[in-house]
């Protein structure tokens, strides 16, 4: 097993050379320069003055020996200066050591993914299941119908809805922020209430759509084990029906979802630059919205490889749940 | 085929689906003959009026039916639906068939390309290259479609690596017949039920995209309308105009819906393993 670990372990290396070379290739060849937005903004600038801004940018030089460079940044965990704002290290404005926790930008989206994560499993597996084991009940259909529905609303839209209903209609809820005007003069208690308050609903609406999906999955995946030759025979022997599911076809039925948790991680990551944009979160995903519109190359880098190492550890965590739960792989 | 239309009809969902996909279809071809007034005249003396008899879903932020901006919008949506879907699955059946057929370095090669293009968070880069060279809707379509071919990819793969070892496939390798000719003629339309089920359910999800990223105004540039821009200004209009946020969603979301459940209903009723355990 620690063997496989190891090999697990070194493989994420060409994996992640692979995507921050594709990425750079890809946000350096797009048509357009940084400096094309300093020159729209300030007509004065010179054609030699772009050129010496392009050179000290290192933009000048060919692709290969810019990827080169950043390359050998990046293993000393250096993601270079941020081009636009006030030139600072974009390590500082990702996480930006000056502040508290709750208030570093990677830490902040980091939260609510979390989070979302945890409702989504606490949640859609149970549901999976009983949908799964009273298959065509009216309950089934019920939630069938709403994971459809769900599917399919768009999450920004969703978001929208709850801003109007609870934040502008009922007022019950903040609809931006993470925090109060007044946080500062709270006590501690309030400080937490406000806290939760301002994070419900972003966390809802980013659980909402993996929610849908993986009690969709989860239904499919018992219903596929209720069909296997081991749990007639388990019903055969006499087993109580909840023995059978819990025992014996959920072990099985997870293999897959565990495997779709890894695979969902982007798709949670890429959501974050929607809610935090609604929500007005100072997260990464908005930091990211930024990047992309001032051509913000080093941040926009830092920010993707960032994500991209956050995916192939929940990859690398998907495996070894997946080890543990199915002992057919640990013997190999 | 008999089989199947059978099993497809008694899905009361699936056809529902597909009816509202046709419909829709219908009005996007229509759209100039249905929509109530022109998408994009601007009335000042009817700005952000409610739903009513003059406008059945009101008026936006400079006064234009909504009504009619929806009805265009669903030619912006289907349009990159399809097309961005096309694009991907061509390249998906492409990259999967050589993938699946010769095996190999190639196909190991292919293999990592996917999981490299599968850690990417796509939406950041989508959002990253829509926004350098330009939010215009072939753009969209382009980007769309050349970070969603993966799944496709694995399907196309999955199939070939189970028919090219079957008889029909070898004794047509033995009568001569040439590697393209094998994969064109022999396996590749043996797996197309499923490459197109995927399609339909992939028109959902670009469906999806591309509302989101109008949303955050790097899609559709207005005044052309899409239902994500429309919902943009309902965002910016949000203690006032309920409407504006309200009617592009259920727009999305019925047409997301039936291209979700079309898709499903087909599948399902391709799948010849349900075909037995069915009540």
């Amino acid at each position: 097993m620690l063997i496989y670990l190891i090999k697990r372990l070194l493989e994420m290396i060409p994996t992640l050379f692979g995507i921050t070379l594709l990425s750079f290739f890809i946000i350096h060849l797009a048509p357009g320069k940084p400096t094309d937005i300093l020159t729209e903004l300030n007509p004065k600038i010179t054609p030699e003055a772009r050129l010496k801004l392009e050179k000290y940018y290192g933009l000048d030089k060919p692709i290969v020996v810019q990827y080169g460079m950043w390359l050998k940044r990046i293993v000393r965990l250096d993601f270079g200066e941020s081009f636009s704002g006030d030139r600072r290290p974009v390590m500082e404005r990702i996480w930006d050591t000056k502040k508290p926790l709750l208030e570093r930008r990677l830490f902040i989206t980091f939260l609510i993914n979390v989070l979302s994560m945890l409702i989504i499993f606490t949640i859609a597996i149970p549901v999976g299941i009983s949908s799964a084991t009273h298959q065509y009940s009216l309950y089934d259909k019920i939630t069938t119908t709403s994971v459809f529905i769900g599917f399919a609303i768009p999450s920004f839209w969703l978001a929208l809805l709850l801003m109007m209903l609870f934040g502008v209609h009922l007022g019950w809820l903040p609809i931006s922020g993470l925090k109060s005007m007044n946080y500062d003069s709270l006590t501690l208690m309030q400080k937490i209430w406000d806290r939760i308050l301002h994070l419900l609903l972003p966390v809802f609406v980013s659980s909402f759509g993996g929610l849908a999906g993986l009690s969709r999955y989860m239904r499919g995946s018992m219903l596929e084990v209720l069909r296997q030759d081991y749990v007639t025979t388990a019903r055969a022997k006499g087993l109580s029906e909840k023995r059978i599911i819990y025992g014996h076809a959920l072990r099985n039925a997870l293999l897959p979802i565990i495997t779709l948790l890894g695979l969902s991680i982007p798709g949670l990551i890429g959501g974050s630059v929607i809610f935090e944009n609604i929500f007005g979160i100072p997260g990464m995903g908005q930091l990211f919205f930024m990047g992309v519109m001032t051509r913000d190359y080093p941040l926009i880098m830092g920010i993707l490889t960032i994500g991209a190492i956050l995916t192939l550890i929940g990859n690398l965590l998907a495996d070894i749940g997946y080890m543990l739960a199915d002992p057919r792989i640990r013997v190999k | 085929m008999k089989i199947f239309w059978k099993r497809f009809k008694r899905n009361k969902l699936a056809v529902a689906g597909g009816v509202i996909v046709v419909v829709l279809f219908v009005i996007a071809v229509l759209a100039p003959f249905i929509s109530p007034f022109n998408p994009n005249d601007i009335d000042r003396k009817h700005i952000l009026e409610p739903p009513g008899a003059r406008h059945p879903l009101g008026t936006d932020d400079l006064g234009r039916d909504v009504l009619s901006r929806m009805v265009y919008g669903s030619r912006i949506s289907l349009s990159v639906g399809f097309i961005a879907v096309g694009i991907a699955t061509i390249i998906g059946m492409l990259l999967g068939a050589v993938s699946g057929y010769y095996g190999g370095w190639t196909d190991r090669a292919i293999m990592r390309f996917i999981d490299i293009m599968l850690s990417i968070p796509t939406f950041f880069l989508v959002l990253a290259v829509i926004a350098f060279v330009g939010p215009s809707i072939w753009n969209i379509m382009i980007v769309i479609g050349f970070t969603s071919w993966m799944g496709v990819a694995r399907l196309v793969r999955a199939e070939f690596l189970s028919l090219k070892e079957r008889e029909f496939v070898l004794a047509a390798k033995a009568l001569g017949a040439s590697d393209m000719r094998i994969i064109l003629r022999h396996i590749m339309v043996n797996s197309m039920a499923p490459v197109f089920v995927s399609a339909i359910l992939g028109v959902a999800s670009a469906i999806l995209v591309e509302s989101a990223l109008s949303f955050l105004g790097i899609g559709v540039q207005p005044p052309t309308p899409s239902w994500g821009n429309m919902l943009t200004s309902g965002k910016d209009n949000i203690e006032i105009a309920w409407w504006l946020s309200l009617f592009p969603g259920v727009a999305i979301l019925i047409t997301v819906l039936s291209y979700n459940l079309f898709g499903e209903g087909l599948r399902d009723a391709l799948d010849p393993r349900l075909w037995t355990s069915e009540r």
